[in-house]
């Protein structure tokens, strides 16, 4: 059918579209010159060179270690909200609490950005700390703007379920926090889960937010790629690129295969 | 009783966290935003007084300043034109895309949405990048219109808009196509049968049906593509020229540069309200639509 025709390049024209610069971002990684745009052959002389590259391997690991407690904190702070909006009717000033957990993620990052560093400059100015910025001031606005995308996902999941389990339970003489524990926390593990990946990604890939945020001794993978290809190309990036790419794409795999286990 | 101690802390830590964390930067950026500036360390005064009795020293001047300035109208302006652009090309991409998507079978389905999303979630800087290198002066687009005798020498492809709206329709797609999925998801395929039967031809259905029963999707999505765009910082840093200035540049420039911190406070907040506020009061009315319908 002439229909069927249509659909089919549509879609295989836009998967190209997406993949098409991936591709080749991962192709030129290969190339052995050092003038990255002219072919000179199959390498993997620059994977070679970004593990000796200290200053990448160093700001993978301050990334990790930012992404993994932020990711963490925005994860128990995000459940929480989650819960407070589906599940408890008496919160305070609940249209406050709404636009408070809703605003970061609409909120241009540059926005956030400036906001974070002023509020961190004027909270040194009044109390004394933080005296530098850093790793730390990083990681706290980090949590902030992750806050809200974990705080989305589980109040989806918790509306979704049956609030009827929760109440059977307590009938049967669970507590409050027994119910919690036992019933309503290991039923939506797999969207707190899928919460913490993707808080754990956006905060790995935040560059804005961490720019204006840094100070001495937390240069964040993001700032020294841009660092790096902001003015042109860097062979070490585009090995870098190539790893990054894949082990984020598995990331997401994991992330759709908890995010998907609710449905059914 | 327990419950109740149970429900506090559920409620307040989170709450606590924000205020201290969320709110008060914004409170402070429209503190800032109307301090008179100075030279100095901060380069601004206090907005309440002490020293002949308590004054509070405010000032509008930052806003008059910045909204009389062709400089900064103009570059949020050219952002606005910007993200409308883009977000016209999202949909033009995303919804062709999400419609097929969205009318394969099941199994198919799932996997496509999968394909479409997973590059999302790779590094946007290093997608940004992917593009510096293609429209490189010999990177591979060149190339092939070389090769192909479209045209004879290598094309500037790199450091004007139109690779600035390149950059942003690749970066941004998925966050158009994932709205359009969810409502055309939510469609009876039937009723395209039903208006072919009746009589309507290809274009007419479309129009007719299939659009209007897509609004909601396309306005999530549009507006998840249009408000990060116009504050967007990185893609015009790194694949645009000089010929065109924005609103996240400006603001850039004029806080680590120009050191106006009470002008990029007011660039800021003056960004905050335009953008942002309709869309937060139309959220809480929303929820709150919602849950009263619920009840």
């Amino acid at each position: 059918m002439k229909s069927s025709l249509i659909k089919s390049t549509v879609i295989f024209l836009g998967l190209f579209f997406l993949y098409f610069p991936i591709l080749v971002l991962i192709f030129y990684s290969f190339n052995e010159n050092k003038r990255v745009m002219v072919w000179k052959g199959f390498s993997l002389r620059w994977y070679n060179e970004l593990f000796n590259n200290e200053q990448i391997i160093e700001a993978f690991i301050i990334s990790i270690k930012i992404a993994a407690l932020s990711a963490t904190f925005a994860t128990i702070l995000g459940v929480m909200i989650g819960y407070s909006l589906v599940r408890i009717r008496k919160i305070p000033f609940k249209s406050f609490y709404i636009f408070l957990s809703s605003t970061p993620l609409v909120l241009p990052e540059l926005i956030l950005g400036l906001s974070m560093l002023l509020f961190f400059i004027s909270l040194n100015n009044v109390i004394g700390f933080p005296s530098s910025r850093g790793q730390l001031t990083i990681f706290i606005s980090h949590v902030t703007f992750c806050i809200a995308f974990v705080a989305i996902i589980i109040q989806a999941r918790l509306t979704d379920f049956n609030k009827n389990i929760e109440e059977a339970a307590m009938d049967l003489g669970y507590n409050y926090t027994k119910v919690l524990y036992k019933i309503t926390l290991p039923i939506i593990l797999p969207s707190i889960i899928a919460g913490w990946l993707l808080a754990f990604t956006i905060s790995l890939d935040d560059l804005v937010v961490a720019s204006f945020t840094t100070g001495p001794g937390a240069n964040t993978l993001p700032i020294v790629v841009f660092s790096k290809v902001r003015l042109g190309l860097s062979p070490e990036v585009n090995a870098l690129s190539a790893i990054l790419m894949f082990a984020l794409i598995i990331i997401g795999l994991f992330y759709f295969y908890f995010n998907k286990k609710f449905k059914h | 009783m327990k419950n109740k101690l149970f429900e506090k802390y559920f409620v307040f830590s989170p709450y606590f966290w924000l205020v201290l964390f969320f709110f008060i930067p914004l409170a402070i950026i429209f503190k800032i935003s109307i301090s008179v500036s100075e030279w100095g360390m901060p380069p601004y005064q206090d907005i309440f007084l002490f020293d002949n009795g308590f004054k509070i020293n405010t000032t509008f001047e930052n806003y008059v300043y910045i909204f009389s300035d062709y400089y900064y109208i103009g570059s949020f302006v050219n952002s606005m034109i910007l993200a409308l652009i883009s977000t016209f090309f999202c949909l033009l991409i995303g919804f062709p895309l999400a419609f097929y998507i969205a009318t394969s079978n099941i199994r198919l389905r799932n996997i496509l949405l999968v394909l479409v999303v997973i590059p999302f979630w790779s590094s946007f800087l290093l997608r940004v990048y992917a593009w510096k290198i293609i429209l490189q002066n010999n990177g591979i687009l060149n190339v092939i219109l070389l090769n192909l005798g479209i045209t004879s020498e290598p094309l500037q492809l790199l450091y004007n808009q139109y690779a600035v709206i390149m950059g942003i329709v690749y970066t941004y797609l998925p966050l158009m196509i994932l709205p359009l999925y969810g409502y055309l998801n939510k469609f009876d395929l039937n009723l395209i049968e039903a208006s072919k039967d009746l009589g309507l031809n290809r274009i007419k259905t479309f129009f007719k049906v299939i659009l209007p029963l897509s609004i909601p999707g396309i306005v999530a999505g549009s507006l998840l593509v249009f408000i990060p765009v116009v504050g967007e910082f990185i893609i015009p840093e790194m694949l645009g020229g000089s010929d065109r200035l924005y609103y996240g540049k400006i603001l850039w420039e004029e806080f680590f540069v120009n050191r106006n911190w009470p002008g990029a406070s007011a660039l800021a907040f003056s960004g905050i309200i335009i953008l942002v506020l309709p869309i937060v009061i139309f959220q809480i009315l929303y929820s709150r639509w919602s849950q009263k319908n619920e009840i």
